[in-house]
């Protein structure tokens, strides 16, 4: 059941909201299209669900034409943002909708309806709310419904636009780790559709990581987050720090830090490198090369600490994450000098106006070999240890 | 201290508040309720078998069922073209938008003697199709058709008026989710469309068929008086009373105050049914 979406453009009268997507989905796979609003995932889903259609190309599912299908010849499941459950009918009514709308011949009979509508509200642990009206239950537990009524008709394919986006945190939390437990259940394809970061990189089996209308970066949570393709995906996912690189002879420098190659061999004069808070060793010694920094404050999230750096090499701060015991065992506190160094970036390099070049990219790691690894090197490039292992404290 | 203080604010304010209610209420009394009841008691001044008398005559039974007539046939019509009309301003954007809305409220706009005019001018006999019409046997003005036509035109804006901001307000998302989960356009009309509107639908049916019923200008203009024939209620109220016929002009005058007092009590009826399935039924999160 693989879905396969080549070259689909879609515009809304002037601003392009799809520009040349294309995604392959393999059978089974929970996906996540991540992105700020106005990406073009919503539009991407609705396309999907025959609720809107591109302006060219081609929509495969089993390598049948889906775009040539109307949305009721398609047999998805679709779950609104707001659930569009239908207010005059009961809950129990909701969920045979898909059902009892089938052309006699492929109706169930009724108690067969009455049978499986019973079986989906257990499912998602609504058993006894049959016959309430949406309007008496809460948030999540409308969701709860949207998505029996979607898997009522049993869809080869389950979408869901920000299915989480209207709830409060901890129903979130809950409802998503129950989804994902669903998802390992039914093993149904699945979409959905999110902004929210933490939400795709919990659930989803690959992350789709869209930014205006283009789909920046597709690959698992751990790519996403460890090599990530492109500056959006290394600001959206994730925090970063951004530091501006010139090159000096055959490396390239940051305020005395020393990035030791040049990859481009003299191509560029300038980068943009990123480093995550949890890269940057910190160390209340002298280290050669690295960056003199003040401790301006620390804020302690429970087992993290956030440590807000002033580097006057810089000439800006630096975010740095470390555990709360290292910040304990360093004894540190706000106004102490320390020394800050990366343990690894992801480095652009930028063209003479300072835009970033598509589709390169560098991924610098401390201590690594004079030859640099340069994208596309999928296969090649050092695959890193288990993240946020090497945010390490030297003493 | 500050007790009197609010009592010296306080004795003004309750004053303003009391000379307003007691405005308002005269207002009322003046305007709406004693013209109301000024019907029924001169409907009844000679009793109650002058009323019937007056009621039973041929020409106002005719009058009533022309008037019946009328308005089974341009309410049902405006229904369906205040539904479609709703549909499409709700659910699309397209050029000229603006203009259509415009449009559905042109009989609102436009004196109702001007309506009734503009259809003497189009099917009179010096009209522009008045003379092919009547070559082919077909009479539209000073005849029933025109009535018809005429009060078409001046329902129309009724039931789609009362939709457009409702089906705004509730958008297209159950429509979509019924259709991505099998229905076809009827299934989704009759299932999901239909049923959220019901209630705004019903209402704006009572006021189109008032005002269908109650029409005076436009049909006026294109029915001609013929007794018996193309008068309506209101038509036949004018006549008698023209006529010195107080009691029988009030009699039948009565019964478009008693249709309006029904409409009225089917409109309280609702608005407590529906405000409240308004208020239950409104999705949460929105």
């Amino acid at each position: 059941m693989t879905l396969e979406l080549t070259r689909i453009n879609r515009r809304f009268s002037d601003y392009p909201a799809l520009n040349d997507v294309s995604l392959s989905i393999a059978p089974g796979e929970f996906l996540a299209l991540l992105g700020p609003s106005g990406s073009g995932k919503t539009t991407l889903l609705r396309i999907l669900a025959g609720l809107d259609y591109p302006e060219s190309g081609r929509v495969e599912f089993n390598g049948k034409d889906f775009l040539a299908a109307a949305p009721r010849e398609r047999n998805v499941g679709l779950v609104f943002q707001h659930y569009a459950l239908f207010r005059h009918l009961t809950v129990a009514e909701n969920v045979a909708f898909g059902l009892r709308v089938r052309s006699r011949r492929m109706r169930p009979k009724r108690a067969e309806i009455d049978a499986r509508v019973e079986q989906l509200l257990k499912r998602v642990q609504l058993d006894g709310f049959g016959k309430r009206y949406p309007s008496q239950l809460s948030g999540g537990q409308r969701q709860r419904v949207a998505l029996a009524r979607a898997l009522a008709v049993e869809p080869d394919l389950l979408l869901l636009d920000e299915p989480f986006g209207a709830l409060d945190a901890q129903v979130r939390v809950a409802l998503r780790r129950w989804l994902r437990r669903l998802h390992e259940e039914l093993g149904l394809t699945t979409v959905f559709v999110t902004h929210d970061q933490e939400e795709a990189l919990e659930l989803a089996d690959r992350i789709a990581v869209m930014n205006r209308g283009r789909i920046e970066q597709v690959g698992t949570p751990r790519e996403i987050y460890q090599r990530p393709a492109t500056p959006f995906v290394c600001e959206f996912i994730g925090k970063a720090n951004r530091l501006a690189l010139r090159r000096e002879d055959e490396r390239f420098v940051a305020g005395g830090w020393t990035f030791a190659a040049d990859p481009w061999m003299g191509e560029h004069a300038q980068a943009i490198a990123y480093v995550r808070p949890e890269h940057l060793t910190l160390s209340t010694e002298p280290v050669p090369g690295a960056w003199r920094a003040r401790l301006r404050h620390v804020y302690l999230a429970g087992s993290v600490a956030h440590l807000e750096l002033d580097v006057a090499a810089l000439d800006h701060a630096l975010e740095a994450d470390i555990a709360g015991e290292d910040l304990a065992r360093m004894g540190l506190h706000a106004g102490d000098g320390l020394y800050v160094s990366p343990s690894h970036a992801v480095i652009f390099p930028l063209d003479r106006d300072g835009r970033p070049i598509a589709g390169d990219r560098w991924l610098w790691r401390a201590g690594m070999a004079t030859t640099p690894t340069r994208l596309p090197l999928r296969r090649s490039e050092v695959e890193l240890d288990a993240h946020r292992v090497d945010g390490g404290i030297q003493r | 201290m500050s007790r009197k203080r609010t009592q010296a604010l306080g004795w003004p304010r309750l004053l303003g508040r009391g000379l307003l209610t007691l405005g308002a209420v005269a207002f009322l009394i003046v305007f709406l309720l004693l013209p109301l009841s000024v019907v029924f008691v001169e409907a009844f001044r000679q009793g109650a078998c002058a009323f019937f008398d007056a009621i039973g005559q041929d020409e106002a039974r005719s009058a009533i069922w022309l008037t019946v007539l009328v308005a089974a046939i341009a309410v049902p019509v405006n229904l369906v073209f205040g539904v479609a009309a709703a549909w499409v301003m709700a659910r699309f954007e397209f050029t000229g938008k603006s203009l259509l809305g415009a449009f559905i409220d042109l009989p609102f706009s436009v004196s109702p003697v001007v309506s009734g005019l503009v259809y003497v001018l189009l099917f009179g006999a010096q009209g522009w199709f008045g003379p092919w019409l009547e070559a082919h046997g077909v009479s539209v003005i000073f005849a029933v058709p025109g009535l018809v036509l005429a009060t078409m035109f001046i329902t129309l804006p009724f039931v789609a008026r009362e939709l457009i901001p409702l089906m705004q307000a509730q958008g297209d998302e159950e429509e979509e989710a019924a259709r991505v989960l099998g229905a076809n356009g009827w299934q989704m009309f009759f299932r999901v469309t239909l049923p959220n509107i019901r209630w705004a639908l019903l209402y704006g049916v009572l006021l189109c068929n008032a005002r269908a019923m109650g029409e005076f200008g436009a049909v006026s203009v294109v029915s001609g008086h013929i007794r018996g024939l193309t008068t309506t209620i209101p038509l036949e109220v004018e006549m008698r009373y023209n006529e010195y016929d107080y009691v029988g002009a009030f009699a039948v005058a009565s019964l478009l105050a008693l249709l309006a007092l029904l409409t009225l009590a089917i409109r309280i009826a609702l608005e407590w049914r529906y405000g409240d399935e308004l208020a239950a039924h409104a999705p949460g999160g929105r």
